[in-house]
């Protein structure tokens, strides 16, 4: 299974939540497959997504899913001791480990050799850290979310991307209709 | 006057409510009134590009934000200014321990003092710059304006604003 199968896999699940999205083929895919006023897609800025979702969630009581990817979770590895000690019972972090900078033509991360994104979320303290194969995201996040207690899951799939178009939107129009959607 | 209060009172009378720190040894008694105080939710970042992540979240979750760093944090965080922070619209007053001005003990450190200003500049980053204790005074309004305009604004804060470095 590839990113875009578990997107599509869980787009019911995401579809009644508020979800910050990667930069990249992740935010293009998910706006294909299913775009939401209460998706958030990040056009740049690579490794934030984790940190503008906990923020988030920090400051309002939905519960909030980032979607971020192995290389971008690299790229910001700060973000998991940030997370594991200010805790949000409202917050997911869903990393897509499919071991590759997918956004950039694959080339492998250190994810996918001998570094383990689900320890190192532990060893900073994270508490309840579910690694999964792909095909089990959709039921791991939905027991997250049943849970109420923050969760990061690091679902190991295969490299790889569909085609999809780049996302046109405006950034404002993007921002503008997802805070209009936390506020409802 | 103690400059660390009335800096702490003016972002909570402006609903200021979620400031994210990288500390600097001159922002040290700023960020310990702001631990303490009620109202004011501080969460230390390990980057200062994790912070402006983390107060863009905090925005869109209804709280306004603000961010406490260093002056050379302005060479980590251009990628987020341009790509998060100016290009969804979001204001971000920024509190800048303006590092490598007269009193500097540290030579490295006027490094990137001498780019601060023309990077800043180069962003379209509207800039402010406390000299004199006095200064603060102004603090209000550049709050004020940053959340009337939705953009991110500097206000840097030398050693002589702040009383020099004591016995670095």
């Amino acid at each position: 299974m590839i990113r875009s199968e578990i997107l599509k896999e869980i787009a019911p699940i995401l579809r009644d939540q508020l979800v910050v999205c990667n930069i990249g083929i992740p935010s293009q895919e998910l706006h294909a497959i299913d775009d939401q006023s209460s998706n958030f897609y990040m056009l740049g800025t690579m490794g934030l997504a984790s940190s503008i979702g906990l923020g988030l969630a920090l400051s309002q009581p939905k519960p909030v899913i980032t979607i971020d990817g192995d290389g971008s979770v690299l790229t910001n590895l700060g973000t998991l001791p940030t997370i594991a000690n200010n805790v949000a019972d409202n917050y997911i972090l869903l990393i897509v480990d499919n071991g590759s900078y997918g956004s950039t033509g694959d080339q492998p991360t250190y994810a996918g050799q001998k570094t383990s994104l689900t320890k190192m979320a532990q060893a900073a303290g994270c508490e309840r850290v579910i690694e999964c194969q792909a095909e089990d995201t959709g039921r791991v996040l939905q027991e997250a979310l049943d849970a109420k207690q923050m969760t990061i899951i690091v679902s190991k799939c295969e490299s790889g991307n569909a085609k999809m178009p780049p996302i046109t939107m405006d950034p404002v129009v993007i921002r503008d209709r997802f805070m209009k959607a936390v506020q409802a | 006057m103690n400059i660390d209060k009335k800096i702490t009172d003016d972002l909570a009378a402006n609903d200021v409510s979620f400031v994210t720190t990288v500390p600097c040894k001159q922002l040290a008694g700023v960020i310990e009134e702001i631990d303490q105080r009620d109202g004011i939710f501080h969460i230390p970042s390990n980057k200062e590009d994790e912070g402006m992540g983390l107060c863009a979240g905090a925005w869109m979750g209804g709280k306004r934000p603000a961010i406490i760093m260093q002056n050379t944090a302005i060479g980590v965080t251009i990628n987020t200014l341009a790509t998060l922070i100016q290009y969804y619209r979001m204001p971000l007053p920024m509190l800048i321990s303006y590092r490598g001005e007269l009193r500097e003990p540290i030579a490295c450190q006027v490094e990137m003092a001498v780019h601060t200003k023309a990077l800043l500049a180069q962003l379209n980053i509207p800039t402010y710059h406390f000299h004199h204790q006095a200064d603060v005074e102004e603090f209000d309004a550049i709050l004020k304006y940053t959340f009337m305009c939705n953009k991110p604004v500097a206000i840097l804060t030398d050693a002589n604003f702040w009383g020099g470095y004591g016995d670095q």
